[in-house]
């Protein structure tokens, strides 16, 4: 009984109501039982094997009415890990890991503390030593053999590592009142940075980075992407960071003064400490932003998750279920995405009630 | 607390003792506003001195000139011996000796109480911790909150928050206190514990220089009135002479609008 | 001005006197300027020092510099041209404004589309129907959530996978859906057809004026002299007269197969629909949700508020209700805009040939990278610098009428 009056409420409540209800559940179910359809009922889930690589016959019939996922199953170690050394792959899966422990734990209230950067300092340092190996037995692996999930995390996580104290930097800056020449330099960087698209960037950093060095110094393409990154994400976060320290009542600041605080002692212990908590929903709403930018190095030819990806679609037996691979990836990032928008909001509702109270 | 009222007059005339706050013709401006106009003032040591007058007359100016949180742009200001300049090292002195407290509070809302009230004796006159913490507890039982030392100023009321304000400028053994308009943002109930903590402050001995509208506040505890109207001392004298038999037309108004708004 | 009373307190009797700079480390002045001549310096250590090796590189490497190249043939291939152009004939510097054309095309439309879809969507999150508030808010999640790039990959692929023109889908008359693009009827553009518009513009100009005028007959006789009989006849009838009077021209040339492939009509190129689509598909969840906080922004109170006044609804609308809602809306849907101009630089990575895709092709021809960025940044630069001037302009007009 409360089923139908929550639906005549809810579903039917006018007669337009139910026409918008009868239409999309026509859509509905129409699409998902196409998807359905196409993703179970008459997917192909496995190929054999042929005389030059799997045949995939198979696939081929299908497609268009069911969806390969043989390609998924062959190609996601490529896809996750590219053109790593097959038999080291376990090395990057424990990356990923750690990327996604760190974060966890950067996510929890008790553990913002100082230790926290501590704590990043060594898991970098730990990632970095898997990934090059050359130590304690592990054979080395140079960087441009490095790809796909791994490759993203770190161009997103040292990114930002590395964006944010310059960001901080930066936005101070731009609010420096007695110092017009490091406010106009900081306010020139900022809309700069703003004002052009990321592949710009990119692009400069790969081409024009290796001219800016000095002869006989040459500098890795993923280097030039990651310090593109970097002077990208400090930029913005440098706007997310200034409405912070404007957001703050200038009350807070007259106060430090009169007790004497130096401006360092001012700025690190009472204006920075508030600001910064007071925009963490949106300082986490630009890493997502981030996280999904760092796609971008595809363009200038970096084998991040998405263009492992692309690449697996090209391979010529499996040439046309970029569908399928698509999925994939766009869960991948979805599952980082959604959790990090998910746990956004959840904070914002926290810190909103810790306001009222 | 022994509340024998002080009588009027047969209190010891401090005003004559050493000068620790020297104004001389003091002026400053806001843009082309000329918020303080030939401002003189001196405050003797452990003298107590109430500054009153309609709002916008400049005497939250003045005080805030005191610590230089504004700056003052012609005439003299010496605190303690020390002229007030653009020199760093004569503000960082000056803001040792002399603690502020706002209308508004102003408390650190990220640190506890007892960290509002250490910050500053740990960074700046680089107390041990455990000596600051102890310190500080001191002070906050004077103020009459030790019990609230580990909340957070958004779980303290108006009041108590006023005297944990009290308590944390105190800290750092200032030998003047500046409060600017004190009880102005509190509810009545609340404005008696802090008045009560400020009385004793007095009768300890600090020197005072307190912006603030409540008569009976001025009437018990200060040896001189100071009244500002449009950026310059109108009046000044024992709080007796100043309420009873008001020499200026702008006085009279202002007391006039004071008693009816009470 | 000695006739203007002032109040005494705003006369500058006396004028604030400068101070000197005393040389000490404790002056806070010198000690700011010593910082500054620091940084600066630093900053201009670390330019010079990257412009010589920069300018080494160039010599070592007999690389041009100079935009001398923008007067020479071009030998780049491009597939859409809004305005005339041949390969190996046409100049560098044509080549680059077809790009920002191109860029200008997808980006006009994109937002426009955007608009309205984000806008329709940002409604129906609010709507009571459970249903349809689930179903976009799902949307909106979803889509936020993945690369852009990722989706841009999709849609290319999706209008690649239709079939090869002979066996086009052929839902309507003069609608064609084959891997080749989606083929649509065209007008043939007639003078007419340019009046037309014209009288349009000059209808819109009229009709501006028009309410004006009525809102100075309102405030000078209370009356208000009514609205929709100009706008019907400035914004219909002027127009359609002006395109009947001149002879009511109207032929659209369908598209037909011939053989192998189409004639007649007007094309979207796959490259050109999947960045269309996934631009407007990936703007449109945040223009939802700018859409829907501004809804939000108002308090019902405001409503009540303004029925109570005995405004009707339309009015309450017009008048109380969507100039609060804009003033939260506006601002960060320009930003919105302005990312839109942004992401269709991804063109580049299916192949649409904007603005960025040109000039990287012409960098990598020449070999002069500086130039080739200096222009992509020059154009996407004018195109953030015009719409903060906008937005600049907006506040200002609003700040003034909130006054």
């Amino acid at each position: 009984m409360r089923a139908v009056a929550w639906a005549r409420a809810n579903l039917f409540s006018s007669w337009w109501s139910t026409a918008v209800t009868l239409v999309l559940l026509y859509v509905i179910l129409r699409g998902g039982w196409a998807f359905i359809d196409w993703a179970f009922v008459h997917a192909v889930w496995t190929v054999p094997p042929g005389p030059n690589g799997p045949n995939t016959q198979v696939c081929y019939a299908a497609k268009g009415i069911g969806a390969c996922w043989a390609v998924v199953k062959e190609k996601y170690r490529f896809i996750l890990f590219a053109f790593y050394p097959y038999a080291q792959q376990w090395r990057p899966a424990i990356c990923i890991a750690l990327f996604i422990l760190l974060y966890a734990m950067s996510a929890m209230r008790r553990f913002w503390r100082k230790e926290l950067v501590l704590l990043w300092i060594i898991t970098l340092a730990i990632i970095g030593m898997l990934m090059w190996g050359g130590l304690f037995g592990l054979p080395y692996v140079p960087q441009y053999q490095w790809g796909g999930l791994p490759l993203t995390l770190i161009l997103a996580t040292l990114g930002l590592a590395a964006a944010f104290p310059l960001a901080i930097l930066v936005a101070l800056g731009r609010r420096s009142t007695g110092l017009p020449a490091v406010r106009l330099l900081c306010v020139v960087y900022v809309e700069l940075i703003r004002g052009v698209p990321l592949i710009s960037l990119l692009f400069m950093a790969t081409t024009m980075f290796p001219l800016f060095m000095p002869n006989g110094v040459d500098i890795d393409k993923v280097l030039s992407a990651q310090v593109a990154i970097i002077l990208f994400a400090a930029a913005y976060l440098a706007e997310v960071v200034r409405a912070g320290l404007q957001a703050l009542p200038r009350g807070q600041a007259e106060a430090a003064d009169a007790l004497g605080l130096s401006y360092w002692r001012k700025t690190g212990l009472v204006i920075l400490p508030q600001a910064l908590r007071l925009v963490i929903p949106p300082l986490v709403n630009t890493f997502i932003g981030f996280f999904k930018d760092t796609s971008l190095v595809l363009i200038v030819g970096i084998f991040d998750l998405l263009k492992a990806g692309t690449t697996a679609v090209a391979d010529p037996p499996w040439q046309g279920f970029g569908n399928e691979i698509y999925v994939l990836l766009a869960v991948i990032y979805f599952a980082f995405c959604f959790a990090m928008s998910k746990y956004s909001r959840g904070l914002e509702r926290e810190l909103d009630r810790a306001r009222r109270r | 607390m022994s509340t024998t009222l002080r009588q009027p007059g047969s209190a010891p005339d401090r005003t004559q003792s050493t000068p620790i706050i020297v104004l001389d013709k003091v002026n400053k401006w806001f843009g082309q506003l000329h918020v303080l106009r030939d401002v003189s003032l001196t405050v003797a040591e452990k003298e107590r001195v109430v500054v009153c007058g309609p709002s916008g007359s400049g005497k939250s100016t003045m005080i805030r000139c005191i610590n230089r949180l504004e700056s003052h742009q012609e005439g003299r200001i010496e605190v303690d011996g020390t002229e007030l300049t653009d020199d760093t090292r004569a503000l960082d002195q000056i803001r040792r000796e002399v603690g502020m407290v706002f209308q508004s509070f102003n408390l650190f809302p990220h640190l506890t109480i007892l960290e509002n009230c250490t910050l500053a004796p740990i960074w700046v006159r680089k107390t041990p911790k455990a000596e600051a913490e102890e310190q500080a507890m001191g002070i906050l039982r004077r103020v009459r909150i030790p019990e609230q030392a580990k909340k957070y100023p958004g779980q303290l009321s108006g009041g108590q928050q006023q005297r944990v304000a009290i308590a944390r400028a105190l800290c750092m053994r200032p030998k003047i206190m500046l409060f600017d308009e004190p009880t102005s943002a509190l509810d009545p109930e609340m404005i008696k514990e802090v008045l009560d903590v400020m009385i004793e402050l007095a009768e300890s001995g600090m020197t005072m220089v307190c912006v603030t509208h409540e008569m009976g506040f001025a009437r018990q505890v200060a040896d001189r009135v100071v009244f500002m109207d449009r950026g310059e001392i109108v009046e000044s004298g024992t709080p007796v002479s100043m309420f009873e038999n008001p020499q200026t037309d702008r006085l009279k108004l202002f007391l006039s609008q004071i008693l009816r708004g009470h | 001005m000695p006739d203007i009373v002032a109040d005494p307190r705003l006369t500058n009797a006396r004028q604030a006197p400068r101070r000197p700079v005393r040389f000490g480390w404790s002056d806070p002045r010198l000690r700011s300027l010593v910082w500054q001549v620091v940084i600066i310096g630093i900053v201009v250590a670390v330019v010079w020092f990257l412009v010589r090796n920069t300018n080494r590189n160039l010599a070592a490497r007999h690389i041009a510099t100079g935009f001398g190249f923008l007067f020479q043939p071009a030998s780049i291939p491009i597939g859409e041209t809004p305005i005339a152009y041949t390969a190996s004939v046409s100049t560098y510097g044509r080549a680059i404004l077809i790009g920002i054309l191109n860029t200008l095309k997808v980006a006009v439309l994109g937002i426009v589309l955007a608009t309205i879809l984000g806008t329709a969507v940002g409604i129906g999150r609010l709507s009571p129907n459970w249903l349809l508030a689930r179903i976009t808010a799902a949307y909106v999640e979803f889509v936020r959530d993945i690369p852009l790039l990722l989706q841009l990959f999709f849609w290319y692929g999706l209008l690649q996978a239709l079939p090869a023109p002979r066996q086009a889908f052929h839902p309507l008359a003069g609608l064609f859906l084959s891997n080749r693009g989606i083929k649509l009827p065209a007008l043939d553009w007639m003078p007419a057809h340019s009046f037309a518009v014209l009288a349009l513009l000059v209808g819109l100009i009229c009709l501006y004026a028009w309410s004006h005028f009525a809102d100075r007959r309102q405030a000078a006789t209370g009356r208000r002299p009514p609205t929709w009989p100009a706008a019907i006849l400035c914004i219909i009838v002027l127009p359609v007269g002006v395109w009947a009077a001149s002879g009511a021209p109207f032929h659209l040339d369908l598209p037909a197969l011939h053989g192998f492939n189409f004639q007649g009509g007007t094309t979207v190129t796959p490259e050109y629909g999947a960045l269309l689509i996934g631009l407007v598909v990936y703007t449109a969840t945040y223009i939802a949700e700018i859409v829907r906080s501004g809804i939000l922004a108002v308090p019902p109170g405001q409503w009540e508020a303004a029925g109570a006044l005995g405004l009707h609804r339309g009015l309450v609308l017009r008048q109380i209700v969507l100039p609060q809602a804009l003033r939260v809306i506006i601002p960060p849907m320009a930003s919105q805009y302005l990312n839109l101009i942004k992401n269709s630089s991804l063109a580049v990575a299916i192949g649409y040939q904007d603005i960025v895709s040109i000039a990287d092709t012409t960098l990598n021809q020449t070999g002069q990278a500086i130039e080739g960025i200096a222009i992509i940044m020059g154009v996407y630069l004018c195109f953030s610098l015009s719409i903060s001037a906008f937005m600049n302009w907006y506040n200002a007009h609003l700040m003034l009428r909130t006054r």
